[in-house]
């Protein structure tokens, strides 16, 4: 799964700004960029890029940990064994995609526990898509054709990342995410042909995240807070504005091959854009959520940190055996 | 060809299921972003062994019965699981009794559980009931990682902290008595040792009590004594647990009874 978040500022965010200046490092550096190169951990980098990099990287790794919840939700109900067993490695694999994406953060001089302390204390943001409920067993489906297929029209370009470590990381999660995705609408292709009940589902949480996914390409391109510099260092490719027009466009004909409606009466297609036009989107609620207002915010949180609090004990153990260990083979050796 | 009858197989199924259940409730919440992984490995695997040994009852049941039918559709009193699998995360306390879930009860019961798999799936990896051999040869691959992930981490706790020591300690002194279960055979054992195609769980608990003892010394825990009452899981005669357990697993499915997924 994935974050919109890059663009929304945390408190890391703030203290962006680029130092003028141009050392022959820095020369270096505007040269690989520009020539479409990668920079590795051990080349010398801006502090900003760095700082950059390390707030959306880690922004969504958060997300990939925080996500684990909604889908969680439904593992003790999955309708069948095969559901079940889905749904595990699923949720597994967003946890496997946090761990990654917080080594590669951390080949940028950060350190894991400096990142899931920003999350826990609130300083970090994660995809504010994870705010929301998971009210029936096909927001498990939907979370995977639409969450997840928007995280993949994000993460495409990612893929192409100038920082190495990031954007190897990205190749191997969108391929993870467009076997969730694929997963996703499978699920919800068997729903739809079996009852009524099962269809109304189905569209019921189709009409919950239709929105939800649209907002989570983050706000219009006019007000967007970081694009142009994450543009220019080859961090982020496509606008937000063109990310989410490419995302409605591939997906109406998927809706329509499901059978279900996508709740937006302006949605056409406009034969002059060659896109389908779509209705306004309510970035009051966005924002409010982003700034911790939304649904389910404060339960998503207080989980990660009860968690991290509850296991606080388990990881003591771990470091007090390993030194332990460490003192009796320093012993054994004298 | 001798084949292991249907209620053998429900009884291995149904232990996998539920502790698959258990499990899988730290999907999410474990102590660090590795053991959740780890967890939902462990939890994935026995879900997976449930899965091809409902489906050979199934085929063996006839009658259009399904592994989903089995799962989903069999009430409490009909599971044959060890009362051990699908006890709360947590302490002893009352069914309707809400507590944070423990770590150390989670890896005591899987070290427990997995201790007594890896022998059960060896034995019947020779079993004369080929199909059964072959999901034995499969899930005696994963309890032997079950087995090693557990028995990791209890010296972890035995040898850690003294909190951690006193957490692993209590939860072996809680669960120890439910082990009692595996040695005194169930009719449906019983039938199942006559079959052939089973195996004798009594000739496994030496071997059993030296895994046991190993790693609780290395552990520096001590094997509690047991007396008293004898869990009867397996007779379909279980805790206050399992029909919370299965509620809440079985809901969504029975709510829609016909429905496919």
């Amino acid at each position: 799964m994935y974050t919109q978040a890059m663009d929304i500022p945390d408190e890391s965010g703030k203290k962006l700004a680029v130092v003028a200046g141009q050392s022959e490092q820095e020369a270096a550096f505007e040269a690989r960029i520009d020539a479409d190169g990668r920079i590795e951990p051990q080349d010398w980098m801006p502090d900003a890029y760095r700082k950059t990099l390390v707030r959306q990287i880690s922004q969504h790794a958060h997300s990939e940990v925080v996500g684990m919840l909604p889908e969680g939700n439904w593992i003790s109900r999955a309708p069948s064994l095969k559901r079940k067993a889905i749904l595990i490695a699923k949720v597994q694999d967003e946890g496997g995609h946090g761990l990654y994406l917080y080594s590669a953060a951390e080949t940028l001089g950060t350190s894991r526990d400096e990142m899931i302390d920003g999350l826990l204390s609130g300083r970090a943001k994660y995809s504010s898509i994870f705010n929301y409920p998971t009210l029936n067993w096909a927001d498990v489906g939907v979370i995977g054709w639409l969450v997840d297929g928007a995280a993949i029209m994000n993460q495409i370009p990612l893929c192409r990342c100038s920082y190495g470590p990031y954007s190897r990381a990205m190749i191997r999660v969108c391929k993870e995410e467009s076997f969730h995705q694929r997963q996703g609408y499978e699920a919800l292709l068997v729903m739809m042909k079996g009852t009524e009940a099962q269809r109304e589902m189905v569209q019921d949480a189709v009409n919950r995240y239709w929105w939800k996914c649209l907002a989570m390409f983050g706000p219009p391109d006019a007000d967007s807070a970081h694009s142009a510099q994450g543009m220019r260092w080859g961090i982020k490719r496509i606008s937000n504005d063109d990310l989410r027009q490419k995302f409605i466009d591939a997906t109406v004909p998927q809706a329509k091959v499901l059978g279900v409606t996508l709740p937006d009466p302006d949605l056409k297609w406009n034969e002059a854009r060659g896109h389908y036009d779509y209705g306004q989107i309510d970035w009051q609620e966005f924002w409010n959520t982003v700034e911790g207002n939304g649904p389910c915010n404060k339960e998503r949180l207080a989980t990660r940190v009860k968690a991290h609090k509850d296991g606080q004990w388990v990881r003591d153990a771990a470091m007090a055996h390993a030194r332990k260990q460490q003192e009796r083979a320093q012993k054994e050796a004298a | 060809m001798s084949k292991a009858p249907v209620e053998y197989l429900l009884h291995l199924a149904d232990n996998a299921v539920v502790l698959g259940q258990r499990d899988a409730e730290w999907c999410g919440h474990g102590p660090i972003l590795e053991e959740d992984l780890a967890l939902a490995n462990v939890s994935l695997d026995l879900i997976g062994q449930a899965r091809l040994l409902y489906q050979l009852a199934a085929a063996r049941m006839g009658n259009g019965a399904t592994e989903d039918a089995l799962a989903y559709f069999r009430d409490d009193k009909d599971f044959l699981n060890y009362t051990l699998v699908e006890l709360p995360n947590h302490g002893a306390l009352v069914g309707y009794a809400a507590a944070d879930r423990d770590y150390a009860t989670t890896i005591v019961r899987n070290f427990l559980y997995s201790a007594l798999m890896v022998l059960v799936w060896d034995a019947l990896q020779k079993s004369p009931d080929s199909d059964l051999a072959a999901i034995a040869a499969k899930s005696l691959k994963e309890a032997r990682y079950h087995l090693h992930h557990a028995a990791d981490w209890l010296v972890k706790f035995g040898d850690g902290t003294e909190e951690s020591h006193a957490r692993a300690q209590a939860a072996l002194d809680h669960l120890f008595r439910y082990t009692e279960e595996f040695w005194t055979p169930s009719a449906v054992e019983d039938a199942a040792i006559a079959s052939g195609a089973a195996v004798d769980v009594r000739t496994l608990r030496a071997a059993w009590d030296a895994i046991v003892a190993d790693t609780l010394a290395e552990a520096t825990l001590k094997r509690p004594e047991v007396r008293g009452y004898i869990p009867e899981g397996k007779h379909g005669r279980h805790s206050e647990h399992l029909s919370y357990l299965l509620g809440e697993m079985q809901g969504l499915a029975r709510a829609h009874p016909g429905a496919t997924w």
